[in-house]
């Protein structure tokens, strides 16, 4: 079977679904932000096959917001993570629901 | 001239609104007795005037005022008739003699009274004078009636009046309760007349007088049984007794002499306690028709004039003797009646009047000079002090003993002469009273006149002067004299009175005349007035009465006066013997026959009687309505407010339970739903990050499915 | 034969990265791991002819969010073990089986999709050659107000990072 993009279609899809896992299991909020790293990533893998399938370079500038955005949420959700640990000197995310009810 | 008949009771009206509406507060002692006296004084004159022209042309003169009542379509026996009651006086022989008894009698003790009630203040002097100017209005209104309503306004009115005087001294409880008595009583006796008045109307289908009479000619006489003409014959006589004082409604008139002693004389004496003996005159025609009932009458008649006047043998209240006295003679008025001899009673009433209102008011002077004393058994020896006053009580005592050839005499042998000839036992009761009446008021006479002076020894009672005494002086000659229009034909007389008031009596004749008041006499009048001449003329020779008056052989005639004025004469004696010979007699009597002393001092008990049943009977009943009306309208007051709170009670726990519960439920719901939606708040970001993933499989899913979801449904509506 | 060599070794190294992030024990571990994983996307990225993007993958990714990452794990001196309290309302597992759920589904949907689609597109020579070139072009044309936006947000994302950062006064 010639590797066509849809092979890279379902690269993106398991990449995502480990991110996915990562996030429901780890509790370590560092190790939660590499998982959405990750989903992340792999929608940009997914845009960019798109991108080849069709011959043009859309997905390909999608892709490259995506990385700006995510660099900036990176930045932002560390300085949160940051201020938290000052509050509450854990990781632990198990631990961050003062909104429980 | 006959139009101006409606002056007759104007005149006394007019002077009753003067002195009422601006004598109370105005006019002093002098103009009020002017205005009284003067109003009937001008009644007498227009009386006298309508007599004479009765005696001229005896023709019964219906004056028509105006309508009362327009027709109103009412069913009678005689099917459909409109039932139309006009203002209508009556002018005729009858209403002639009773028109100038009252004006006349009237006049003179209104004129006795202006000296009489002369100690009252200013205001009541005038209350007094109007109330005597309104009796004498309603009293010619009620013998002048053309119909019976025109009559009952003029019997209601006279009932009325006698109340207010009774009770004219209103401050003395005894007086209130005496004019409260007599109007009850009377009321009684109003319930059957009225009555009487509907079953007329039934029968008849008209109230005039003249009409009643006209319809009743045609009835058969009801000998064997109680038929419609009986019944209504009874009814009237039911009234006749209540205001005429028989039994069982006499016991209003011996407490009526709470009033003034000129109210006695004239109401209770004279004119008011008449309209019952007038009243059966009148219709005449009718009771002719119910022999039965003329029996009841005369029975009545003859049973309350011996009771009367045996308890007033033993009266010591000089008022109260005459009271009873006049029960008596009413008595004998209604026996004549009741036999037939509807003139005789007529006669009576005349004679009556005199001789009774000269005794009332002689009566008064004893009681004036005496300041206020009615017992006589403190009255003694004032033969030295008033003599005039002496010497007319004796003549008014002689003709009401029936001493010829006084008034009382002529009258009451005619009545016994009649009730001979009908039946011997109810003469015999008649001359048992004609003694007894003879007896006890020569027992006056002695225990006021004779015997030794019991008064104030320092105060010398003065005799009657000026106003009180001419009118006793007119009495006393009319007491005389009157007597002699009513000379049998046996003694040689031509019975004037008989004659004289024989077209009253008889059944209608088409030649009476209907005047209307204000409109020139209808043609042919003249022709008419000839013709009842003639009529009347022819009539005198057949003499066609209503009652055939018993034809009685001159012989028994003659003895029966004198048996009369034998009887006359031993009543005198025994109380000449009693009362001034041998003052001790009647004490060792009362003595001996304790029981049947006490039973006339008490009257027969007959008013304890009454206080014992129907008064306490109504006042029981009425405390039985009370208390049933307590409880019924109470409890269904309560009901009705037990009932308001059970709704409320049940409104309120609707609302408790409904509305109220329908908001908890709203906010149980909530706080317990919260419970549940509470615990998908786990603060866990994982968890809600699933809840996404959740939502992404669930779309994803259906992504998938779509296709064949497609199918399905094409697959469906191909089916279809 | 060469292309599928490559792809399924490329996969089997970012999927095998992949997972070493997710179940590393230490998260300098993690840290690494990650970096590797994008080096290997970048790769990929070649792979798709996607030059400026893997080189921008490199720069950005690699160089500037993972080194963030690293100063992250270094500042954040951790005295107790990290993920030792656990708490019983999670439900992790069933977490993991709808992703696996999510992964077996859009398989499907591939597979699917590519079996039912013609096998490959023909696409028209672009007009001008050179991918950085072709991806300049759209920025600077169509996707002008978006850059535009990105960078507001970048400067947006400073300012907040710092103020988070920032000890308290």
């Amino acid at each position: 079977m010639p590797i066509t993009p849809y092979h890279y279609l379902v690269l993106a899809a398991a990449l995502f679904t480990i991110g996915v896992i990562g996030v429901m299991v780890r509790r370590n909020i560092i190790i939660l932000f590499m998982s959405i790293e990750l989903m992340l990533n792999a929608v940009n893998l997914n845009l960019v096959a798109f991108s080849r399938l069709y011959g043009h370079v859309v997905g390909q500038v999608f892709a490259l917001f995506i990385v700006a955005v995510a660099a900036a949420e990176a930045a932002v959700g560390l300085g949160i993570l940051l201020a938290f640990y000052r509050n509450k000197e854990t990781l632990n995310v198990d631990e961050v629901n003062l909104l429980r009810g | 001239m006959t139009a101006l008949v409606w002056l007759l009771p104007a005149f006394p009206a007019a002077g009753a609104a003067l002195n009422g509406v601006f004598g109370i507060r105005w006019f002093n002692r002098t103009v009020t007795a002017a205005v009284a006296c003067l109003s009937m004084l001008a009644s007498l004159a227009l009386a006298i005037v309508a007599a004479v022209n009765v005696a001229r042309v005896p023709l019964a003169r219906t004056v028509v005022l105006g309508d009362w009542i327009p027709a109103i379509p009412a069913v009678t026996s005689n099917g459909h008739l409109p039932f139309h009651v006009a203002w209508t006086l009556l002018m005729d022989p009858l209403a002639a003699v009773m028109t100038l008894v009252v004006t006349g009698i009237g006049l003179l003790i209104h004129v006795y009274a202006t000296a009489y009630m002369r100690e009252e203040s200013r205001g009541s002097y005038a209350r007094f004078f109007c109330y005597m100017n309104l009796f004498c209005a309603f009293m010619l209104l009620l013998v002048l009636g053309g119909n019976f309503l025109v009559l009952f306004v003029g019997w209601e009115g006279v009932g009325l009046c006698s109340y207010l005087l009774i009770g004219f001294w209103y401050q003395k409880t005894s007086a209130v309760d005496a004019g409260r008595k007599a109007f009850i009583v009377n009321r009684i006796g109003d319930w059957g007349f009225v009555l009487g008045i509907m079953a007329a109307f039934l029968a008849f289908g008209t109230l005039d007088l003249q009409g009643v009479a006209a319809a009743a000619g045609h009835w058969p006489i009801e000998r064997a049984q109680f038929g419609g003409l009986s019944i209504i014959c009874l009814l009237l006589f039911v009234g006749a007794a209540g205001k005429s004082a028989q039994i069982p409604l006499y016991v209003w008139l011996p407490d009526a002499m709470e009033g003034p002693t000129p109210v006695s004389a004239l109401i209770h004496a004279a004119t008011m306690v008449t309209a019952g003996v007038y009243i059966v005159a009148r219709n005449a025609v009718l009771f002719s028709h119910a022999p039965l009932v003329l029996a009841i009458i005369a029975i009545v008649g003859a049973l309350t004039a011996l009771m009367a006047a045996s308890i007033a043998v033993v009266q010591t209240d000089i008022k109260r003797v005459l009271a009873y006295s006049t029960i008596s003679q009413l008595g004998l008025m209604f026996l004549a009646a009741g036999v037939g001899a509807v003139s005789a009673a007529v006669f009576h009433l005349v004679t009556h009047a005199f001789f009774k209102a000269l005794l009332f008011l002689g009566s008064g002077v004893v009681i004036h000079a005496l300041a206020g004393e009615q017992d006589m058994r403190r009255m003694g020896g004032l033969k030295r002090y008033l003599p005039l006053t002496f010497v007319t009580m004796v003549i008014g005592a002689l003709a009401i003993a029936g001493a010829p050839p006084l008034a009382g005499f002529f009258s009451k042998d005619e009545i016994l002469l009649q009730a001979f000839g009908r039946n011997r036992a109810l003469w015999a009761l008649g001359s048992l009273t004609s003694l007894l009446t003879a007896f006890y008021m020569f027992r006056l006479i002695a225990l006021t006149f004779y015997g030794p002076y019991k008064g104030d020894a320092a105060r010398e009672p003065h005799d009657a002067r000026g106003a009180m005494a001419v009118p006793l002086m007119f009495l006393a000659i009319g007491t005389i004299v009157v007597g002699f229009i009513g000379i049998p034909r046996t003694l040689g007389g031509a019975n004037a009175i008989e004659h004289f008031l024989a077209p009253s009596f008889t059944e209608t004749r088409p030649a009476s005349v209907a005047i209307i008041a204000g409109q020139p006499d209808p043609p042919g009048t003249a022709e008419r007035v000839a013709e009842a001449r003639a009529e009347l003329a022819r009539d005198r020779a057949a003499h066609r009465a209503a009652f055939p008056v018993t034809e009685v052989t001159q012989e028994r005639a003659w003895a029966l006066m004198l048996l009369s004025a034998l009887i006359a004469a031993t009543g005198l004696a025994g109380a000449w013997r009693f009362y001034v010979t041998h003052p001790d007699v009647p004490r060792r009597a009362a003595e001996r026959s304790s029981a049947l002393h006490a039973l006339l001092v008490n009257d027969y008990y007959v008013d304890d009687l009454y206080h014992a049943t129907i008064v306490r009977g109504t006042f029981a009943a009425a405390r039985e309505f009370w208390r049933v009306d307590l409880r019924v309208i109470d409890a269904f007051v309560n009901a009705w407010g037990i009932g308001t709170r059970v709704l409320a009670w049940i409104s309120h726990i609707v609302d408790k339970l409904g509305v109220d519960g329908a908001v908890n439920a709203t906010g149980w719901t909530a706080g317990e739903g919260s419970f549940l939606v509470r615990r998908g708040q786990t603060g866990l970001v994982q968890n809600y990050a699933l809840l996404i993933l959740v939502g992404v499989c669930a779309f994803l899913t259906l992504y998938m499915l779509a296709p064949g979801l497609e199918l399905m449904r094409d697959l469906f509506a191909a089916r279809q | 034969m060469l292309e599928a060599v490559a792809f399924y070794g490329l996969a089997a190294l970012i999927l095998g990265f992949g997972l070493m992030v997710v179940t590393a024990r230490s998260a300098v571990h993690s840290v690494v791991f990650l970096v590797l994983n994008f080096l290997a996307v970048a790769v990929a990225y070649v792979v798709l002819a996607a030059e400026f993007l893997a080189v921008i993958q490199v720069l950005v990714y690699a160089g500037g969010i993972v080194v963030l990452y690293l100063f992250v794990v270094m500042l954040v001196n951790q005295k107790r073990a990290p993920e030792a309290h656990h708490d019983p309302h999670r439900k992790s597992g069933l977490g993991v089986m709808l992703a696996a759920a999510v992964l077996a589904e859009v398989t499907a949907i591939v597979v699917y999709t590519a079996s039912s689609s013609p096998a490959s597109v023909p696409t028209p020579p672009p007009a001008i050659a050179g991918n950085t070139e072709q991806v300049g072009l759209l920025l600077y044309t169509d996707y002008l107000i978006p850059f535009e936006v990105a960078s507001m947000l970048l400067l947006a994302a400073m300012v907040g990072a710092i103020l988070f950062a920032r000890k308290a006064q």
